[in-house]
């Protein structure tokens, strides 16, 4: 009875799962990856093809839509941590703490919102009689309506208003973890408000955001929704390229070697941020 | 400058509010609109698109399936990151941080290339697609997350509560029971509702291993392909009050275990 017990095997089920079901169908995708299509059927030749055709397609195609989607992404990560991390600092230390639990829980409430009709909902409220433009006509700022969806605008919108909460989330959780002592500590030693939150409250809540910013990054460049329905058919992002070969062409191939691409990308922002990535138990 | 730095933080918090409401009041109130178009202006208050919604046989079977897929799905994943954060915390082994990275390593790959790979392998195995194989896919993404939530909860505080349960004589399986699962209650609960409530609404995964049993986001995405209409608006809206209700049920319970230890 003593080797049967959870404590030798209670992690094996879910490391079978995560190789069967993950391990396994990323090394399949690899080997897809070097994989031709021939008279319609896909035969492993182990060619480059797929990924010289990544590289020389001659409209540039689908190294545009890496650029576009890098650009997209960290522009994304930077505008939603810069809009969550105030909001986080004042839920924190401004919201009384016996509300700080449903202000939080208000804060994040759209979060659960139908991630399809978030994006698409973005539309009405950017739309030419939208409330926005209104707005605006009212205010005098415009004197006709502008449609401003469909646009790399709208995208980014659309993912800050998203990854702000999650981003919220996450540093909100290391902000209340950091102890009052040590800025009153550094008040103590003579601090003003300014240099307590830049010299100890902000180091200290850097976990927190290398985390959010982490999540918002790999969700966000790999997501294929919000620019699908937000970004209008002026530019293309990889998502949409893979989705594409995928739908139109079945093209599982070229599909997997852009899939690889893409997570080579987000491998490299891993390692930018793996120092920060740290997983404690309370 | 005083009246400043008291007001700032509130008039910011009021804009962001603002800010993160904005779309969803939008959508809320136009799911009410009277006339065609689903975009403003608006000439409602009207309830025929509600009613639509709850007559369409599309809409409702892919509620229930994305139901299904989510509680199942998410069922699975807690039980499964529940053992693996129990043998992993509670004793050491030379490739335990390996075993930790491969558990988290779903969470650095994009639900695109997770579906695509499953996509390949299973039409490679001749398995066909299904609500099963959604449920699969979802598991692998929330796996990670059960994990680290309940790997977080299961520190040295709990672990001498369990030593001491040993030594009064109860074995293994009596104290995973009667003392850590009743300990860790509250997480167990939370991560699986975070586990269903992104699974339920979770679409490429969904849309890449689905044919014909799809579930509500793919059934929304497809709605939102054939055109516009104030019956998307009112799907969304539903979408929101059932994830809010889990919300809802996840923070009571959470609360109630907060007062019982307090």
């Amino acid at each position: 009875m003593k080797g049967w017990n959870l404590k030798n095997w209670g992690h094996a089920p879910a490391l079978a799962w995560t190789a069967v079901f993950f391990v396994a169908p990323l090394i399949a995708m690899l080997v897809m990856s070097f994989s031709a299509r021939i008279d319609g059927k896909i035969t492993l030749t182990w060619t480059l093809d797929n990924y010289r055709s990544f590289l020389t397609r001659a409209d540039g195609t689908f190294v545009g839509a890496l650029w576009n989607s890098i650009e997209v992404t960290v522009l994304t990560t930077i505008i939603s941590v810069l809009v969550a991390y105030p909001l986080a600092y004042i839920l924190a230390y401004r919201v009384p703490k016996n509300w700080q639990r449903f202000a939080l829980v208000l804060t994040v409430l759209p979060f659960w919102t139908s991630y399809v009709v978030r994006s698409y909902s973005w539309l009405l409220v950017l739309s030419e009689n939208g409330i926005i433009n209104q707005f605006l006509l009212w205010a005098g700022i415009l004197d006709t309506p502008i449609g401003m969806g469909n646009s790399r605008f709208a995208t980014v919108l659309g993912f800050v208003h998203f990854f702000a909460m999650l981003l919220t989330l996450t540093i909100y959780a290391n902000l209340v973890q950091i102890k009052d002592s040590y800025r009153k500590a550094a008040n103590d030693l003579g601090a003003n408000g300014w240099q307590a939150f830049w010299y100890i409250t902000l180091p200290l809540s850097v976990p927190g955001v290398a985390v959010g910013a982490f999540l918002t990054f790999v969700l966000a460049i790999g997501d294929y929704i919000t620019p699908q329905i937000l970004g209008g058919a002026k530019e293309m992002l990889l998502p949409q390229a893979v989705m594409l070969q995928i739908g139109r062409q079945a093209d599982f191939p070229l599909a997997s070697a852009l899939s690889m691409i893409l997570m080579l990308v987000i491998t490299a922002a891993f390692m930018v941020f793996a120092k920060r990535l740290k997983m404690e138990r309370v | 400058m005083t009246a400043l730095y008291r007001w700032a933080p509130w008039v910011y918090f009021a804009a962001a509010l603002l800010f993160i409401f904005l779309p969803v009041l939008v959508l809320i109130q136009f799911s009410f609109q009277s006339g065609l178009a689903p975009v403003p202006p608006f000439d409602g208050p009207s309830l025929k698109w509600w009613a639509k919604v709850l007559a369409n046989r599309k809409i409702t079977d892919g509620l229930t399936n994305s139901l299904l897929v989510g509680l199942g799905s998410a069922f699975v994943a807690t039980v499964l990151g529940f053992l693996a954060a129990y043998s992993l915390a509670r004793k050491r082994r030379r490739l335990s941080g390996f075993y930790q990275f491969l558990l988290m390593a779903p969470i650095t790959v994009s639900y695109l290339i997770i579906g695509m790979g499953l996509q390949i392998t299973f039409n490679y195995l001749g398995l066909g697609k299904s609500l099963w194989a959604i449920g699969i896919g979802h598991v692998v993404i929330n796996l990670p997350l059960t994990f680290a939530i309940l790997y977080s909860q299961l520190g040295e505080h709990q672990a001498n509560i369990e030593r001491a349960a040993y030594d009064l004589g109860a074995g293994d399986w009596r104290v995973v029971l009667e003392i850590t699962v009743p300990m860790l209650w509250p997480s167990l609960l939370a991560a699986f509702f975070i586990a269903a409530t992104l699974s339920w609404d979770e679409f490429v995964i969904a849309f890449l291993m689905s044919r014909f049993d799809v579930t509500l986001p793919v059934v929304i995405w497809s709605m939102l392909r054939s055109g516009l209409s104030p019956e998307l608006n009112a799907t969304g809206t539903l979408v929101f009050i059932i994830s809010i209700l889990a919300v809802g049920v996840v923070e009571f319970l959470l609360w109630r275990s907060r007062k019982h230890h307090a």
